[in-house]
């Protein structure tokens, strides 16, 4: 997605400070290395140059490199070392710069820390976090723009976490590290910069529960990630019409809270899906199934999905600008839903 | 956590070498009565035997205590039971029982044995690689002592895997052994049609000492792999040691015509070199054992391997509402 432009939002809320979603995700990781002395990072570029996107500056300097490893180029085998660790009394969280190198280390996600627990009848288990990016516009072409979050999403065992906010992404990541499942935790390389209201002290979120960022009356926008923020400008703009959207941020695909995306369908009726994702066969598919499945008679329209358009993600900026869904596309689905155009 | 020591080995003591045959004999009996499973339908899938390897496991996992930690391969039911498995659970794994050690849910392939710090067999060549190297990683960075072996086939030097994390094991000086058992074909496919270049080579070009052995022989098998577990306990890094041997079955169970892809004569020339042949043979040269006695340790196998494979057939399926468990913790 393109930067966000939301407004600005109050930073002299008691007990709360604002910081980036960068900054959010350096204070879950310093927060829990402190804590636990069995949790280390392994990536590449983690270190002293505190990952290509800046978002563990600080953290070499606090917990040595014994516990922040600089690995080689190597995706699958720091999966693989992080799983086995995490099998044996160990906590990795083993950073993929870009989401797009999913299709690297899927042999040891997919066929190794997703089935271990249960292959084994539950007498093994992988407290393994994986995080990565995902999302276009930042000029990257196609092999570094993917947002491939349904992949791991579609495999029994994996949990996928999809923060859209500083204080989503710290609570969440904190909730991911303590897990003893292997979670999968994806950051959109734009919101790096995004800043928001982050509660002082320790919290974590629990998995499994999604977030209404707006209530409304007349149609539900569900969006994930970067997507929340399309949706919200969007609901701006659709108040402007005179129309009142709600905005529900799942955000975690794996679990998913069914019950609170279900119950914001049926009380506007109307509902469309926001996914950075590919369009075809993606999140926003599945989320549209659900709802049609748990909503279906008190819906007045049918479930528009709004995801990525099914082209590798072009370099040209005027052609990628095409391929993502933006607040003026959200607002003409949503006029036309409404019967309105 | 404690890790007991491994056995002294300058001189193989009695007691070893009887326990070599022991476990060996313990493999072979499991292989054949589980080929017989397979054959008279009562176990299902894909079963992968070891029959003709077992100098490789039982020579390798004598020398590790049963804190240190393997993984294993698709063919991989030796390096469970040398790791310390029982018999019987085993063979309910393999039949898809309640009791088995994965509650069914793993089979042949995928054993895995926590009491024994297996770590699992597994179905993906050179799948395990990572894991091997991560739980080396996570008993260096805890102090445990403990070392990791990952056994896998001349296949998996197919895999790139194995070589980033082989980079890794060197790299940060991890306590792990890289057992590659060459029994010579790659499935169906000779390995000398897979594999450039000397294999050996390719673990020192990242600065792993290697060291080649008759896999065939489980004193030296024994031997090397007590040098690499040693190393690795000190501290001074990874090894790769690479076992020649052969697979006397097919590729698995069902390869019952194997002349496509190697010869009879081939096959024969090889059951000359019979680990277990091989060990009676210097247990009574070195006056280590007696006929008897050797007979005593065949015959209790016999009936270790016949109580527990007839236990698991009576034995009971899980309940079909076990599907839904443990696909998270």
């Amino acid at each position: 997605m393109s930067t966000p432009s939301v407004k600005e939002v109050p930073t002299s809320h008691e007990g709360m400070r604002e910081i980036s979603l960068a900054q959010a995700v350096n204070e879950a990781l310093a927060e829990e290395l402190r804590r636990d002395p069995t949790v280390f990072i392994v990536g590449e570029d983690v270190a002293e140059a505190g990952t290509a996107f800046k978002v563990m500056t600080g953290l070499v300097e606090e917990f040595g490199r014994e516990r922040v490893i600089d690995s080689p180029i190597s995706e699958p085998g720091i999966t693989g070392l992080g799983l086995g660790a995490a099998m044996t009394g160990m906590r990795p969280v083993v950073d993929i710069m870009f989401g797009d190198f999913l299709t690297l280390v899927m042999d040891q996600l997919a066929n190794q820390a997703a089935k271990i627990h249960y292959m084994s009848g539950g007498r093994l288990k992988a407290p393994l976090t994986l995080r990565t990016t995902l999302g276009a516009t930042r000029r990257s072409a196609a092999q570094h723009s993917q947002s491939l979050h349904v992949w791991p999403a579609h495999i029994p065992g994996l949990k996928v976490v999809l923060p859209s906010t500083p204080a989503d992404a710290k609570g969440l990541l904190k909730t991911a590290i303590r897990d003893d499942n292997p979670v999968v935790f994806f950051e959109d390389k734009m919101m790096f910069a995004t800043k928001g209201l982050v509660p002082d002290g320790e919290y974590t979120i629990p998995f499994g529960v999604a977030d209404v960022k707006r209530e409304g009356e007349d149609l539900t926008l569900i969006a994930t990630s970067s997507m929340v923020y399309v949706a919200l400008e969007a609901a701006e703009l659709l108040a402007g019409e005179g129309i009142s959207a709600e905005v529900v941020d799942p955000r975690t695909l794996v679990p998913l809270d069914r019950a609170t995306l279900a119950a914001s369908a049926r009380k506007t009726g109307r509902v469309i899906v926001l996914d950075e994702g590919h369009q075809s066969y993606g999140a926003s598919a599945e989320i549209a199934a659900v709802v049609a499945e748990d909503a279906f008679f008190h819906l007045d329209a049918p479930v528009r999905r709004m995801g990525a358009m099914d082209v590798p993600i072009p370099f040209s900026p005027v052609l990628e600008d095409e391929t993502v869904p933006t607040p003026d596309r959200v607002l003409a689905a949503a006029l036309e839903l409404l019967g309105k155009r | 956590m404690t890790t007991e020591s491994p056995m002294a080995v300058t001189e193989t003591s009695q007691e070893l070498a009887l326990r070599f045959y022991e476990q060996m004999r313990k493999i072979r009996s499991f292989e054949e009565r589980a080929d017989e499973l397979y054959k008279l339908r009562l176990m299902a899938g894909l079963t992968h035997l070891y029959i003709g390897e077992e100098a490789i496991a039982v020579g390798v996992c004598e020398s590790l205590g049963r804190d240190d930690y393997i993984t294993s391969t698709h063919r991989g039911h030796g390096h469970c039971l040398a790791k310390g498995a029982d018999v019987e659970r085993m063979f309910c794994e393999l039949l898809g029982k309640e009791a088995g050690y994965c509650r069914g849910k793993g089979g042949s392939m995928h054993i895995a044995d926590h009491e024994n710090n297996n770590l699992g067999a597994n179905a993906i060549v050179g799948g395990s690689a990572g894991i091997a190297t991560g739980a080396a990683f996570s008993a260096k960075a805890r102090g445990s002592g403990q070392v990791a072996v990952c056994f896998f086939g001349e296949g998996a030097l197919g895999q790139g895997l194995v070589y980033e994390v082989m980079n890794l094991a060197s790299l940060w000086t991890l306590p792990v052994v890289y057992v590659c058992e060459n029994n010579l074909y790659n499935e169906y496919t000779h390995y000398s049609e897979t594999t450039a270049g000397d294999i050996a080579t390719r673990a020192a070009a990242f600065g792993i000492p290697s060291e080649e052995v008759d896999g065939q022989d489980v004193r030296a098998v024994h031997a090397a792999a007590t040098r690499a577990v040693e190393r690795a306990r000190r501290g001074d890094g990874p090894s790769f040691l690479l076992c020649r041997t052969y697979r006397f079955m097919g590729h698995h169970v069902g390869d019952v015509d194997r002349t496509y892809y190697r010869s009879k004569e081939e096959e024969q020339e090889w059951r000359q070199r019979d680990p277990l042949e091989l060990a009676r043979r210097w247990l009574l040269e070195d006056g280590l054992a007696d006929e008897a006695t050797l007979d005593e340790i065949d015959r209790r196998a016999d009936e270790l391997v016949a109580a527990g494979s007839q236990a698991a057939i009576d034995s009971p399926y899980p309940s079909p509402d076990e599907v839904g468990k443990h696909v998270y913790a």
